[in-house]
Formats: C-alpha cells, structure tokens, sequence
C-alpha cells in the first residue's frame, strides 16, 4: 500500500533538520570519534578502546560511576514515592490545599545553583543551621557534605527536597484523571481508605508513575549542577557523579577521555531508560 | 609593491617608535584581589606614559576552572592580547609552541632572574612569559602569641613539629588548620615538602619525569603523603577542616584560634588587606623535614604574563609585558601590592617594612641552598586529581599508601597526555 503523501512539500523540513544536524546530530557523531583518541583540542590521536580502558581502570572514575547509579535510583525512588503521598495529601481537600501546591512546588522554581550554595550553608559542620540546632537539643551533627559516608545522600536530600514539587504535580494531574467511580465502586464493596489507596490509586496512576520514574531517573544520571555546587565532588572523589567526573576531566585537558565519560554516560542512559519505557509502555496496551 | 608601501610605513612607525603602537589592549587576569590590583597599577601607569595605549582588563576565576577557560580561550584563539597564568607545568600544559609568543628578545629579559627562566620556557628554548609578582613560599603559617605562650620553639624537623602539635592541643588550640572547603589548600602541606625530598634525593626530579621513580614506592617520596596522614590520625585538626575556606584559615591563625596552617606564603595578603595588624601576629617557617641537617623551603615561582601567538597587537602587547618586567614596573607593582616576597626582577629592591611572615621567609631566599623549587617547576608531570586526593588522605577516607598509588596513576595519565617519553 502506498504511503499517503504528506500535506507538506519536504522542503519544510529543511531548517528543522539543518539545526538538528548541525547543532545535535553531528557533534554526537564526532564525539563518538573523540572518545577514541587522545585529544588536545589541537591534533587528536587515535588511541583505540584506551580511553575506556583508562575509565574503568581508575578506582575514582568507577566509584563516580557507582554513585551516580546510587543517587539516580535512590532520588527517582524517593521522588516517585513522596511526590504520591503529597499528591493523595493536596487532593483530599485538605485546608489551605491551593497555597500548599504553591509551597510544595515553589523550591522547583528556585535556581539550583542557589539551592545548592544555600544548603552546602546550612550544612556547614560546625556554623551551619542544622548543626547549630541540634547542637542546641544536645545532639553532634555529623558532616552532613564533609563526611565522606554522607555527602552523596545529603545532596540526594537536596535534589528530593527541590525536585519533589515537579513529581507531585505530575501525581496530582494523574490522581485527577482518575474517575471518581472507582472509588465509589470501593467504597461500595467495603474497602478501606488504604485498600483505596493500594487497589484502586496506585494501578491507576501507573502512567504518571511512569512518567515521573523516567524524567527523574535521567535527571539523576547526568545530575551535575547541584553536586557541584553544594561539594564538587567532594570530599576527595566521595560525591564524585559521571557528570562530575566528566568535566574534571575536561578541566585538566583530558578531553578524549572526558569525551569517553560521556559516552558511557549516553550509554548507561539508554541501557537503563530504552527498556523501562518499552516495559511500561507495553503494560499500558495491555490493560 | 605592496610590500615596499608596508615597508615604508614600518620605517616611519619605527622613527616614531612610542606613538607607533596605538591599540587597545585586551587583558585577562585571574580573579585573585593582588593579582587585579597588580595589574591595575601596571596598566593604569602604563596608560599615563603611553596615552595612544589603553587597557581592557577583563577577570576569570583561578583553579581548574580557570585553566579550562585559558585552554579554550587559546585553542579557538580568542584569548586577550595578554593573560596572566602559571609558570612550570602548567605553562607546559599550554601547547606554548603553538600558541604563546616568543618573548625570548625582549630588553626586560636581561634583568629577569635566571631562576625564573625554565619556568617559561618551552621544550624549543624559547622564553615565552615574564615574571608578574612575587615568588612565594609553601610552607607553614603559626601563630607567634601560641608559640610565646606556651613557650615552643619554631620546630625544625617533623618531630619537633608534632611534639609542638601535642603540647598545642593540650593548652586546648587546634594545632594544624587546614581548609578543604578550598580544595587546593589540601596540597600545600604535600607540595610544600618538596624540599625535603630534594635535599635527600637530588635527582629526584628527574627520575620522576622518566617514570622511573613512584611517590608510592619511593620511600623518601612517600614521607610527604604520610606527614598528611599523620596529622589527621593525631586528630589535630580544626572541627570544620572538610568545609573551612582559605580565608576561614587565615583568620583563624590571626585570631590565635590555630596555632599552624599550611599555605602558600601569598595566602596572607588577602588577610592584610582587611586587617593590616593581623601580620604582626603571624609567623612563617618551613615544612620541617625528617632530620636537621637539612631545613630549607620549597619556593613557588611567580605566575607569568603571556602573549598569544595569534594576538593581533602582538608587538603593542610585547612592549607593554616588557616594560611590566622592568624595575619601573616591578616597582610600580611593589607599590600597590607591596611584597609577598622576593620579585623575580634584578635591582628590584623590597620595601624595609616587611610584614612579619613575610620578613620569616626571606632568609630562606637569601642562603643558597636553602630553597628549592616545587616538583611542578622542575617537572612537566603533576597530577590533576593531586587536591582531591590529598583531601582524602587529610581526612582520613584514603591511607597515604593508597593515595599515593592513586596518585602515581593520575600523573601516568598526565605524562601520557603531554606525548612524554617512557610513560
């Protein structure tokens, strides 16, 4: 059967797909061809699978890949699981229900560059407001970003705190599609307020789950700018993320092997998020 | 024809010589408030006795951050008529064949100490930079009133440094800041004992470079690691080590908080600025060494003003960093920054109210032999993750066994990189 033909001559597409390739598509490529040599931004040198080599050979360049594995999974669960909670919260016509969305999703709309200098404040170890409080309660905080244990999972925190206020959103949007018959069928049949929850709310909410679980979980991979605002990585390579990784390398000139991170990380990214959308998106046909 | 036209025209400017060069100059220096001043004062004087010559000075900000924009800025060639950077390896790390002018003819280049020189010269023998400030010191800041107090002597070898450590802590002060909020203030203690790996080891450097000596295998080497592990196992250190700032540290040793800090000697201008009787506090000495046969300081060479190659004032921009390396304008930096050391310049003499860590230092410059360069002037290699881990072993995450063969890799990915030979 013929196709039918577009309502539009091709030569529309053109602009599109001149700042696709230019902008995307041929940097993509060529990184692809740098990842494989060694590069001074001069002259580069073709070095083979070297680059990948050296990658998984430096115990700090494999623990920023271990971390940021940790942080992805640990921020996008956290986020999905809270962001749910506060949606059934803001939608149950509780007091007040308008102004706390606004709250909750307020630290969204801040800087995070801002967040995190605000926070790597209050985390201070010693003048930090936190630390001062508990002090006052007769508790020693710990070095909540100078610890080396704690670090990554005080920034994971930051990143629930700031980024939960998009997954409730999306929650709410998604507990707002469910009809209320469902309910009232539940009700009918006896079901509790949890059995509610767990029966009816969360199978029902499966595509907004989806949706938060992907955007959060590749915004957790290729985290950067709070890491490297609130530590840099550090303490030593303790909250050392891929992107973090990356652009240390890129600072000190080691642009083919920084070139290679990126390339793992575009890798990682698609092995973990090309089969959880065909997963999900196959589910949701056959229900 | 056209040529001859040229060559007409470059015969006239040469009879009119200062007027010439009528350019604006575009100048790009590091953040740091000494070095802006600096170049303000040099600029601003140099405007005045060349009125056809005016300066657009623009800033970036230090550490690895700054070394991408210097590398980036050179590599697509919009980088400013004149640039501020390090000497040593850093320099090299600059592909200076490609793109940094060869400033080896300059007049100003026959009163530039020859310490200085290796410093910018690349692997051709061309000198590519001039000095801009003055060298420094990596060694240790102590608070005198401490050291009065409780009657301590200022320690020259690493045993007497840790008994003075325990005696500190006992009288309740924290013995050793140090400032890992800043990450690169990990290196000093680490950097700053080169020294001492010299004096026992002369050709150590050398070997080094030909990857045939290892910070983890060599044990005289090994020392300057371990003294790092040694102060965080004693828990002499400050609450807020992993967060504190530079200037955290500084005040913190003019406020009699803390009785050591290991920092580079320049360190102490930022505090002076704010707080001019601050020095008379303060005191200066060098990282002791195993033994007291042999106690000298690791000295720092002064940052280097470059001309790309590709500037298109490039004779403008020559004249204006030769004069910059003159007495005149040594002086004229003296003047507005005053000396945190000895200037690179000959018949550039130092003011006589030196403040008082400064004044510690200077003997060490003046004894032959009782100062040393650091590795990163005698070696082209230096790791680029040397501050992260230096802050593991400072904290107590890595043993300095582990940091050391962590750190032995990341300079065999440096050595690679630079296309050195036996790597």
């Amino acid at each position: 059967m013929r196709k039918p033909k577009s309502a539009y001559p091709y030569w529309f597409v053109l602009p599109g797909a001149v700042i696709f390739t230019v902008l995307f598509l041929a940097p993509t490529v060529a990184s692809f061809w740098f990842a494989f040599t060694r590069w001074d931004l001069y002259s580069a040198q073709f070095i083979g699978l070297d680059n990948f080599v050296q990658f998984f050979k430096e115990p700090f360049l494999v623990q920023g890949l271990w971390n940021t594995l940790i942080y992805a999974f640990l921020t996008s669960g956290t986020k999905s699981i809270f962001g749910l909670l506060l949606a059934v919260l803001l939608t149950s016509g509780i007091w007040a229900q308008g102004f706390l969305r606004t709250v909750v999703f307020f630290p969204v709309l801040v800087s995070t560059i801002g967040i995190g200098i605000t926070f790597a404040a209050l985390m201070h170890p010693t003048k930090g407001l936190i630390n001062v409080g508990l002090d006052q309660i007769g508790i020693a905080g710990p070095g909540w970003l100078t610890s080396a244990s704690l670090a990554l999972y005080s920034i994971a925190f930051v990143d629930l705190w700031k980024g939960v206020g998009l997954a409730t959103l999306i929650y709410i949007a998604g507990l707002s599609a469910i009809s209320p018959d469902y309910y009232e069928a539940a009700r009918i049949d006896g079901a509790t307020r949890l059995q509610q929850f767990w029966r009816v709310t969360v199978p029902l909410v499966r595509p907004a789950t989806v949706t938060v679980l992907t955007l959060s979980l590749i915004g957790g991979l290729r985290s950067f700018d709070l890491i490297w605002a609130m530590t840099k990585g550090g303490p030593g390579f303790s909250s050392d993320v891929l992107a973090s990784v990356v652009y240390k390398q890129y600072q000190s000139g080691f642009y083919g092997l920084s070139t290679a991170g990126n390339v793992i990380l575009f890798v990682l990214i698609a092995i973990i998020i090309v089969p959880m959308t065909y997963l999900f998106s196959r589910r949701e046909v056959h229900q | 024809m056209n040529r001859m036209i040229f060559g007409a025209f470059a015969g006239v400017g040469l009879l009119l010589a200062p007027t010439a060069n009528a350019a604006t100059l575009t100048v790009l220096v590091d953040s740091n408030t000494e070095s802006v001043n600096a170049m303000q004062a040099l600029t601003e004087a140099y405007s005045q006795a060349h009125p056809d010559v005016t300066f657009d000075l623009e800033t970036r900000p230090g550490g690895s951050e700054g070394d991408n924009i210097i590398k980036t800025r050179l590599a697509i060639g919009e980088m400013a008529d004149i640039f501020n950077y390090n000497a040593g390896s850093l320099f090299l790390n600059l592909k200076p064949i490609q793109t940094l002018a060869d400033l080896s003819d300059l007049p100003s280049q026959s009163t530039i100490k020859p310490v200085f020189k290796p410093g910018v010269t690349s692997v051709d023998g061309k000198v590519r930079g001039v000095p801009f400030g003055a060298a420094r010191g990596g060694g240790i800041f102590y608070n005198k009133k401490i050291y009065a107090d409780i009657g301590l002597q200022v320690p020259v070898t690493w045993q007497q440094f840790m008994e003075n450590n325990k005696k500190i802590k006992e009288a309740g002060f924290v013995p050793v800041v140090q400032t890992y909020g800043t990450s690169w203030t990990s290196q000093v203690l680490f950097l700053g004992d080169f020294f001492n790996i010299q004096a026992k080891q002369p050709d150590f450097a050398k070997l080094y470079t030909e990857n045939k000596a290892k910070y983890a295998t060599d044990p005289v080497a090994f020392r300057s690691f371990e003294k790092l592990e040694e102060i965080a196992k004693a828990d002499y250190l400050n609450k807020d080590y992993g967060a504190a700032t530079i200037d955290d540290g500084l005040r913190m040793i003019a406020d009699a908080k803390g009785a050591h800090y290991p920092m580079l000697s320049h360190g102490i201008r930022a505090l002076l600025k704010d707080d001019p009787k601050a020095a008379e506090s303060i005191g200066y000495f060098a990282v002791p060494g195993d033994d007291d046969e042999h106690n000298g300081l690791t000295a720092w060479l002064p940052p280097a003003l470059y001309v790309p190659a590709a500037s298109p004032n490039l004779e403008a921009a020559k004249q204006f960093v030769d004069w910059a390396a003159s007495v005149n304008g040594c002086e004229t930096m003296i003047k507005a920054i005053g000396a945190s050391g000895p200037y690179m310049i000959d018949g550039c003499a130092l003011p006589t109210n030196l403040p008082s860590p400064v004044a510690d230092m200077i003997p060490y410059f003046q004894t032959e032999g009782r100062t040393a360069p650091a590795l990163e002037f005698l070696s082209p290699v230096k790791g680029p993750a040397l501050e992260q881990i230096t802050v593991e072993i400072g904290s107590g995450i890595k043993t300095a066994k582990q940091g050391a063969a962590l750190y032995d890799a990341d300079v065999g990915k440096q050595a690679k990189q630079l296309g050195l030979p036996n790597w």
